[in-house]
């Protein structure tokens, strides 16, 4: 629950305060701590953002849905493709079109794609927070692998503008299987090696257990989602809980640790990442090959959606990820609300688990809860 | 009958509970007069399981005069999702704060006071500023401000890069003396 800033004495000479960022070491964005400190103790935390705000919500009520769809994907930069995928759903839920199976089965595809190259750049920050640059080096590598078969699907690398309100802009590519399970059967490799020198590695244990404990009464009275959640022995997904597109067809586990520390929390995305690679698998094997990918539409240009509200979520690499959007029946929207699980993650929560850590471990504790600072700006 | 519309309906018995609307299976929306929303959410979350908070925001209905806010609560035992509408009047904003009942709210509410005006008496660090620093305009987020005249009263524009027909700028490229009238004294 909410805790009042402690009063400290600045002029006392106990306490220093100590500013991390906007460019800080920990997120992957621009985002500051306010740290006070005694010695090398945080006493005091304070989040401040601003520094990416481009006013996506605002921009959104004045472009027609149509135009709306290449903003959404800048909304969170490693993992674009999970706002492209909202925004469609929640555009599709209000005016009633379906996209066809197999552009289900691509868009599923597409999402985990993104989920294990978002995961890939977490566990390079995780181990670089922590002395191991070489694990950054090779998981960003494997990374830009997966960039390369989006690029091949999309035409892009980062910013993909692929799946769009009914349906995805085309079909695989000839030959894409072949190569994603290439590139799947190496990013496995590299798990395994990563898992060696990473979480076999004691500096890494012994910095990372018991930090920044979440207690499971804090989940939901910090509104925690996601794999920090799961860290705290909370069996919740939303792919398991609340299936979308094809993951009620999916074969995957739902993984859960109980220590919630930052060990624990780091354990947890990365068998989600064997999860993952599992459920890539079955999607390539079972995507069809023939159908529709894009349902037909109306005049997108002058696109009137009926007047209502809607809310969609998805189950992104942090947690809950949700588009809520209301209209009121002209050709552009009324409000767009996009939570993003990094808003109280990287504010509320990591305000208070800051506090009693020490400097050193300041950026490792935010790497472990993996926040985008985009998200919480909009 | 679904078990969102039986909840409601027995706690409509205390509370003044009105356009119920049941969008798909797992969310409902409805709305609940100001004075009785915080007292609802309480019991909402201590007495019918709808114990997570995914978020607090704000719509704004200019032509009306109102701002509606959506506390949209989530039962993680039931899996339904209830959307709790609560009217504002648009030139007095003023809501009860619920930062001790979820942590993040206090964000919520410090970002709502910044971009729409709404005031959340003893609410946390409320006046700070959240996204925007040095802000003197009107909050950016109602409908009445205009995102396109303060870009061009604040910004100074910049000359574009001038424009050429590519057929006469691709002739003066090549051949930079070339004219299409006949040279004087020729034949």
């Amino acid at each position: 629950m909410f805790e009042p800033t402690p009063q400290v004495d600045l002029s006392s000479g106990k306490y220093l305060k100590l500013w991390q960022g906007p460019q800080h070491p920990g997120i992957t964005g621009n985002m500051a701590l306010e740290l006070t400190t005694m010695g090398d103790e945080i006493v005091d935390c304070k989040t401040h953002v601003g520094y990416l705000h481009r006013g996506f919500e605002k921009l959104m009520e004045r472009r027609t849905f149509i135009q709306n769809f290449p903003i959404v994907c800048r909304i969170a930069v490693p993992e674009p493709t999970f706002n492209e995928y909202l925004y469609a759903a929640v555009v599709e839920e209000l005016t009633g079109i379906e996209s066809p199976e197999r552009a289900e089965w691509i868009r599923t595809l597409n999402l985990e794609l993104m989920r294990l190259a978002s995961y890939l750049m977490w566990l390079g920050g995780i181990g670089a927070a922590f002395g191991q640059g070489t694990v950054y080096q090779w998981t960003v590598t494997h990374r830009d692998y997966i960039l390369d078969l989006f690029e091949e699907m999309t035409g892009a690398r980062v910013y993909h503008m692929y799946i769009v309100p009914g349906g995805v802009r085309g079909r695989l590519p000839e030959g894409f299987e072949e190569r994603c399970n290439d590139v799947l059967n190496r990013v496995e490799k590299l798990l395994f090696d990563v898992e060696k020198v990473l979480f076999n590695n004691f500096v890494f244990k012994k910095r990372t257990k018991g930090l920044g404990v979440i207690a499971p009464e804090m989940v939901d009275q910090y509104g925690i989602t996601g794999p920090n959640q799961r860290a705290a022995g909370f069996v919740r997904d939303l792919r398991r809980d609340a299936p979308y597109l094809v993951y009620d067809q999916l074969e995957f586990d739902v993984i859960t640790a109980t220590e919630s520390d930052a060990y624990a929390r780091s354990w947890v995305r990365y068998q989600e990442m064997h999860q993952g690679i599992r459920m890539l698998r079955q999607c390539l094997e079972r995507t069809p090959r023939e159908g529709p990918f894009q349902a037909r539409m109306p005049n997108v240009l002058h696109w009137e959606v009926p007047a209502g509200e809607t809310y969609v979520k998805a189950e992104c690499t942090r947690g809950e990820y949700g588009y809520y959007m209301v209209t009121d029946g002209s050709e552009y929207v009324r409000r767009v609300h996009v939570r993003g699980p990094s808003y109280t993650h990287a504010i509320a929560l990591m305000e208070k688990l800051a506090v009693g850590t020490n400097i050193a471990d300041t950026a490792g504790l935010m790497v472990s809860l993996h926040t985008y600072p985009p998200e919480i700006e909009r | 009958m679904s078990t969102a519309t039986d909840l409601l309906e027995r706690f409509g018995t205390n509370y003044r509970i009105s356009e119920v609307n049941e969008q798909k299976a797992d969310l409902t929306f409805f709305k609940v007069p100001k004075d009785q929303a915080v007292r609802l959410l309480r019991e909402l979350r201590d007495d019918a399981g709808y114990t997570h908070l995914a978020f607090l925001t704000n719509i704004d209905y200019i032509e009306r005069g109102i701002f509606t806010l959506n506390y949209m609560l989530h039962n993680y035992d039931t899996r339904h999702t209830l959307g709790m509408h609560v009217d504002l009047d648009r030139d007095n904003a003023e809501m009860e704060s619920i930062h001790n009942m979820w942590a993040q709210a206090a964000t919520y509410q410090r970002e709502l006071r910044e971009m729409y005006g709404i005031r959340f008496p003893g609410s946390p660090r409320l006046d700070d500023d959240f996204c925007l620093e040095g802000w003197d305009q009107i909050p950016p987020m109602r409908k009445e401000f205009d995102t396109a005249a303060f870009s061009l009263a604040r910004f100074y524009s910049r000359d574009g890069r001038g424009t050429e027909d590519p057929r006469e700028h691709m002739k003066q490229q090549l051949y930079p003396t070339h004219t299409d009238d006949a040279p004087e004294g020729g034949n």
